[in-house]
C-alpha cells in the first residue's frame, strides 16, 4: 500500500517534470515560429505577396494525386477538374504561408513544427504519467483538464498537418496559447495528484469528458481560424478598395505584411466552418452523454445546473452559427462573430463557471 | 439560402440569356426556404370595404386573416427562427447567475436575504425560476411553433423532391463550380451509357437524356435535417411531460430502519403539477448497513472515496426481497422509480432513563452534518419523562457529535470523516419542549424559550463528553443518558420521472439526423457527350453541390477516372485547342 503510494508520488513527480519540459520546448517552438514570421516578412515573396493577392485567380486547378485504378497497359493521362470560387467571394489565392517563400523562414518553420512534435510527446507523457499516478482518467480537476486540453489542441493541429492541410500558420498562435494555458495550469490551478470523489466514479466520465475536451480543442482551432478570417477579410477588403499604404503606421504595415501571408479569407472561413460543423454533432453527443450521467448520479438528466446551462448556451450558439450559415444567408463576418461568441461561451463554461459560479459540477480542489 | 442556391449562376457579373437555364439546375437542392426578400408587407389586407355592417365584418375578417398570415410568415421565417434561437441562449444566462429556487432553494433564499432591495424586483421578473418564467416559456414556445411551421411545408416539399427526377444539364457545364472536359474517340452514346452505369453504381439517382446524363445523390441530407428538427420537438415534449408528472422526495434512514413508498414517509416531497399521489409505486427498502471510505493521507485527506448503502428492497408486485448496494452513480431501480444515495452521516444511539430509572427514550439522536469531516449538531427531545419525584417534565439534549476528535488541534471540530475517535458532547435542559402546541417542529432545533439548562454544583452549565459506552448522569438524580453506540444514516432521493426513455430516443434521433444533415452532401452531376468540331467526342462533366462541399471536385475526378475505360482521353492534335481542362 505504502509502496504503491510512493510509486504514485514518483509518477506524479515525473509528470510534473515532463510538463515543465514540454513548456520549455514549446517556448523554443514559439521562438522558432517568431523567427519564421520575421524571415517571412523580409523575403521578396513576402513583400510582393500583397501585390499578388490583388490579382484575382480565375480558376484553381485540383488534380487528385491518387492514380487510376485497374492498371492498363499504358498509363492513362488524367483529366483535370477545374473548380470555381463560389460567387460573391473574392477570388483571392491563399498567401504563401508564414515563411513567405523565404528558405530560411521555411527552415525555421520546420524546426518549429519539429519542436512542437517533441513538446507534444513530452506533454503527452506528462498527461499519461499523471493518469497512471492517479490510476484514472487525467481529468478530475482543472489542472488536469487544462493540461489535457492543451495537449489535445496540439494533437488536433498536428493531426491536421499530417493530413496535409495547409495550417502551419496556426503554429504561432497555438503554441502561444498553449504556453499561456499550461502556465496558468502549473501556477494557479495546480492540484496535487489524487483520486476522484465518488461522484466522478463512472465510465461516463471517460466518455463525456473526453468528448468535451476534444470538442473544445477542435472548436478552439476553428475559433483561431475564424479570428484570422476577420483580420484577413478586412485586409482583403482594403486591397479590393485599392487603399494605399500611405499614412499607415509601420506597425499596421507589418501587420498587413503578416496578413498577406495567411491563407485567403475564403479559405480561413471555410476551414473554421468545416471544423465547427464536424464537431457540432460530437458536442451534441457530449451533452447527451452528460445528461445520461447526470441521470445516474443525481437523479435527473437535466436540472439547469450552471454547467448544464452553459453547455446548453454553447450548443444553441453553435446551432445559431450553423443556421446562419446554412439558411439565413448570414455568411462572412456576421457568421464569424457568432462563431467567436459561441466559442467564448465554451470558454466561459470552463473558466467562468468553474471559478465564479459553483454548482454540482465542483471539481476536486478546483 | 439564396446565396447558396446562386452557385447555380456563378457569374452574375456577365448575365447571359441562358442564365435561368443554369438556375433550374440548382434551385431545389434543399428544402430550405429562400431568402425572404419580397415578403408580404404588413398593412391593410382587406381591399375594398363595402358599405354596411356586413361589409365592415367582411373587411375586418379579411384584415384579421391578413395580419395572422403575415405574422405566421414572419414567425416561420428563417430570420425570426435565428433571432429566437439567439434570444433563447441569451434568456438562459440569468438562470446560471442568479440562484434558482428549483435548483437550490436554500441558496436562493440566502441570496434573497442578502439582497433586500434587489430580491423583490428579481422576484417580479421571475429571476429565481427563470426556466419556468413567462418570458422564457414565451421564447421557446414561439421557437417551437416556428419550428413546426417550418417542418411541415419542408416535409411536403421533400416528398415532392423525392418523387422528381434530377433536372437536365445546364447549357454551360463549364460554369458549374467544378467541371472537367476531355476528348475521346468513343461514340457519344457509348460514353453516355457508360456514364449512366458509373453513376448508378455510385448510387446516384440517374436520368439519361438525349445529350447528357443527369444524376443526383444525397437526399438523406434533407431527411436527416428534418429528422433532427422533429427530434427537437420530441425532446421538448418528453422534457415537458417529465416536468409535469415527475415526483421526487427525500428520506433519511438510519441503519436498520426501512422505508415504504407512501407520501407520509417522506421528509420532503416535490412533484409536478399533474402528479397524483395515487401514482406512487408500491415498493420499499431497508438500510442494512453503510460503508464509507475516505482518503487517509495526502492533501485531499478526508475526501470521500467510496460510499455504498447496503439495502434490502421489495416491490409491490410480488413482495420478494432482494439485496443490493446503492452507490453514488448507481441508483436502485425498482417499480419505475429510482432511489439515489444523496448523503451520509452518523447517528449516536442513546438510552435515556428518567428520575425513576425507567427508560424514557431509546434510539437515535437527530444529527445534522456541519462540515465535510461530518462534525454534527445533535438534538434529542424526550417528551415522556418524569423527574425523580415522578412528576411529568420534558428533557432536551443539545450538542455535537464528532467522529474524529483530536484535542491537539485545539478545536472541537472533527478532523476526519471516519470514526477514528468518536465523541458525543451534550448539554441538557428540562422544561417544555413546545411540542404540545401542535406546531410542526424542526427535529434538529431545540426551542429553548421554555426550558432551563441543568447546572453543575458550581453553578456552571452542565455538559459532558462521552465515548461510546459512557453514561452521563444528570445532576440531582434527574436521570441518565447512556451513549450506546453509533449507527450510520444515509439520505436517499426517490424519483419517478416519466419520459426519460422518450427523451433519450429523441436525443439519439437528433444526433443521427444531425450527422446526416451535416455530413451528407446533396449534389448533382451531369455528363454530356457530343461530337466536337474535329469529329471527336467531347466529354463534359460538371458537378454542383451546396456551397460548402469540398469533396465534390474529388468525386468528379473519381468519376472522370472511372469513365476513362469507356471514354479514354486523347490529346487533341491541335495544340491551340482552347479547352481549359484537356491539357492533362
Ligand atoms: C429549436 C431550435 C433549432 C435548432 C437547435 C436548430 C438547429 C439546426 C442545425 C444545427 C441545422 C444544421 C445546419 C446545417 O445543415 O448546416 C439546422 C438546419 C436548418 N434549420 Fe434549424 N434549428 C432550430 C430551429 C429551426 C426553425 C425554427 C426553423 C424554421 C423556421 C429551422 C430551419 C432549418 C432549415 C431550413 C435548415 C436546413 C438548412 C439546410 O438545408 O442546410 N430550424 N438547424
Amino acid at each position: 500500500m505504502n509502496l504503491a503510494a510512493a510509486t504514485n508520488e514518483n509518477l506524479a513527480h515525473i509528470s510534473n517534470v515532463l510538463v515543465y519540459s514540454a513548456m520549455a520546448v514549446y517556448t523554443l517552438a514559439f521562438l522558432a515560429h517568431i523567427t519564421e514570421w520575421v524571415f517571412g516578412s523580409r523575403s521578396a515573396v513576402g513583400r510582393t505577396a500583397a501585390a499578388i493577392t490583388t490579382q484575382p485567380a480565375a480558376v484553381t486547378v485540383t488534380a487528385r494525386a491518387e492514380s487510376a485504378k485497374g492498371g492498363g497497359t499504358a498509363v492513362l493521362e488524367r483529366p483535370k477538374v477545374i473548380t470555381r470560387a463560389a460567387p460573391g467571394s473574392r477570388d483571392v489565392p491563399d498567401g504563401p504561408g508564414a515563411a513567405g517563400g523565404s528558405e530560411k523562414g521555411d527552415l525555421y518553420g520546420r524546426i518549429a513544427v519539429s519542436l512542437t512534435v517533441l513538446a507534444f510527446a513530452l506533454h503527452a507523457g506528462g498527461v499519461l504519467t499523471r493518469a497512471l499516478s492517479v490510476q484514472r482518467a487525467p481529468w478530475g480537476n482543472m489542472y488536469e483538464f487544462s493540461t489535457t486540453f492543451a495537449m489535445v489542441a496540439v494533437g488536433v493541429y498536428l493531426g491536421l498537418l499530417v493530413a496535409k492541410k495547409n495550417i502551419r500558420w496556426l503554429g504561432l498562435p497555438l503554441v502561444t496559447t498553449v504556453l499561456l494555458d499550461l502556465g496558468l495550469a502549473v501556477s494557479v490551478l495546480y492540484t496535487a495528484s489524487d483520486q476522484l470523489v465518488p461522484a466522478l466514479h463512472s465510465y461516463w466520465l471517460w466518455i463525456h469528458v473526453s468528448c468535451a475536451i476534444f470538442c473544445g480543442a477542435a472548436m478552439y482551432v476553428a475559433a483561431v481560424s475564424t479570428l484570422f478570417f476577420l483580420f484577413r477579410d478586412r485586409y482583403e477588403a482594403r486591397l479590393e478598395a485599392g487603399e494605399s499604404d500611405a499614412g499607415r503606421s509601420t506597425f499596421a504595415r507589418a501587420m498587413d505584411n503578416a496578413l498577406s501571408r495567411l491563407p485567403s479569407a475564403a479559405t480561413l472561413d471555410k476551414f473554421g466552418y468545416r471544423i465547427n460543423a464536424t464537431v457540432f454533432p460530437l458536442w451534441t453527443f457530449t451533452i447527451i452523454a452528460g445528461s445520461i450521467w447526470a441521470e445516474a448520479a443525481w437523479g435527473r438528466y437535466w436540472g439547469w445546473d450552471p454547467k448544464e446551462v452553459w453547455s446548453f448556451i454553447t450548443w444553441v450558439a453553435y446551432a445559431c452559427f450553423l443556421h446562419a450559415r446554412a439558411t439565413a444567408g448570414w455568411k462572412g463576418r456576421k457568421a464569424a462573430y457568432l462563431a467567436l461568441l459561441a466559442f467564448s461561451c465554451y470558454l466561459f463554461n470552463y473558466y467562468g463557471v468553474n471559478l465564479l459560479l459553483n454548482g454540482k459540477h465542483s471539481y476536486a480542489g478546483v | 439560402m439564396a446565396k447558396t442556391d446562386s452557385t447555380a449562376s456563378p457569374q452574375t457579373r456577365e448575365p447571359r440569356q441562358d442564365e435561368e437555364d443554369d438556375g433550374t439546375a440548382g434551385a431545389p437542392l434543399s428544402t430550405a426556404p429562400t431568402e425572404e426578400g419580397g415578403q408580404a408587407m404588413p398593412g391593410s389586407f382587406g381591399g375594398v370595404r363595402a358599405p354596411g355592417f356586413l361589409g365592415a365584418l367582411a373587411w375586418t375578417a379579411r384584415e384579421a386573416i391578413g395580419w395572422v398570415r403575415w405574422f405566421w410568415r414572419q414567425l416561420t421565417s428563417m430570420r425570426v427562427a435565428l433571432i429566437l434561437l439567439f434570444l433563447l441562449s441569451l434568456a438562459t444566462i440569468p438562470g446560471s447567475l442568479v440562484p434558482q429556487t428549483s435548483v437550490d432553494a436554500v441558496k436562493a433564499q440566502g441570496w434573497k436575504d442578502q439582497h433586500k432591495t434587489l430580491a423583490p424586483i428579481y422576484d417580479k421578473l421571475g429571476l429565481f425560476h427563470v426556466y419556468s418564467s413567462v418570458w422564457f416559456s414565451a421564447i421557446y414556445i414561439l421557437l417551437f411553433v416556428s419550428l413546426i411551421g417550418c417542418i411541415v411545408p419542408r416535409t411536403w416539399q421533400f416528398v415532392g423532391q423525392l418523387r422528381s427526377r434530377p433536372p437536365g444539364a445546364p447549357r454551360h457545364l463549364t460554369r458549374m463550380p467544378a467541371h472537367a472536359t476531355w476528348h475521346t474517340d468513343a461514340e457519344p452514346e457509348q460514353v453516355l451509357a457508360a456514364a449512366a452505369k458509373v453513376l448508378r453504381a455510385r448510387r446516384f439517382r440517374t436520368e439519361a437524356r438525349s445529350e447528357a446524363v443527369a444524376a443526383e445523390k444525397g437526399y438523406l441530407r434533407e431527411a436527416g435535417n428534418l429528422l433532427f428538427h422533429i427530434s427537437l420537438i420530441v425532446l421538448l415534449v418528453a422534457f415537458a411531460s417529465g416536468q409535469l408528472w415527475k415526483s421526487e422526495g427525500g428520506k433519511l434512514i438510519v441503519e436498520g430502519d426501512g422505508f415504504s413508498n407512501t407520501l407520509t414517509q417522506y421528509d420532503d416531497f416535490k412533484s409536478g403539477s399533474l402528479f397524483d399521489p395515487e401514482d406512487l409505486a408500491p415498493f420499499g427498502f431497508r438500510l442494512d448497513g453503510f460503508t464509507g471510505t475516505y482518503e487517509r493521507t495526502g492533501p485531499q485527506k478526508g475526501t470521500p472515496r467510496e460510499y455504498a448503502a447496503h439495502v434490502t428492497y421489495w416491490d409491490g408486485s410480488d413482495g420478494a426481497e432482494h439485496k443490493t448496494d446503492i452507490k453514488v452513480n448507481e441508483p436502485l431501480e425498482t417499480a419505475g422509480s429510482k432511489v439515489y444515495l444523496i448523503g451520509h452521516g452518523y447517528s449516536p444511539i442513546v438510552t435515556v432513563r428518567d428520575g425513576k430509572g425507567d427508560i424514557a427514550y431509546r434510539g437515535a439522536v437527530g444529527a445534522l452534518p456541519l462540515d465535510s469531516n461530518v462534525t454534527e449538531t445533535t438534538v434529542l427531545k424526550v417528551p415522556d419523562y418524569r423527574d425523580k419525584n415522578g412528576n411529568k417534565d420534558q428533557l432536551g439534549f443539545k450538542g455535537f457529535f464528532v467522529p474524529t476528535l483530536d484535542l491537539r488541534t485545539g478545536t472541537m471540530f472533527s478532523q476526519f470523516p471516519g470514526l477514528d475517535n468518536p465523541v458525543l458532547v451534550l448539554t441538557a435542559y428540562h422544561g417544555s419542549l413546545g411540542i404540545d402546541s401542535g406546531m410542526p417542529q424542526n427535529v434538529y432545533q431545540l426551542d429553548l424559550s421554555k426550558m432551563k439548562q441543568f447546572k453543575d454544583k458550581d453553578g456552571s452549565a452542565f455538559k459532558s463528553m462521552l465515548k461510546a459506552g459512557d453514561t452521563m448522569t444528570l445532576p440531582d438524580g434527574a436521570g441518565t443518558l447512556k451513549f450506546e453506540g453509533i449507527k450510520n444514516w444515509a439520505t436517499f432521493q426517490v424519483s419517478h420521472q416519466p419520459g426519460n426513455e422518450t427523451a433519450l430516443a429523441g436525443a439519439a434521433a437528433a444526433l443521427l439526423g444531425l450527422a446526416g444533415s451535416l455530413f451528407i452532401q446533396r449534389r448533382r452531376i451531369w455528363v454530356r457527350a457530343v461530337e466536337g468540331e474535329d469529329g471527336r467526342t467531347v466529354v463534359e462533366l460538371a458537378g454542383l453541390g451546396r456551397s460548402e462541399s469540398a469533396r465534390l471536385p474529388e468525386e468528379l475526378a473519381d468519376i472522370a477516372v472511372a469513365l476513362q475505360d469507356a471514354a479514354p482521353l486523347v490529346t487533341p492534335a491541335d495544340p491551340a485547342e482552347p479547352s481549359e481542362g484537356a491539357r492533362a
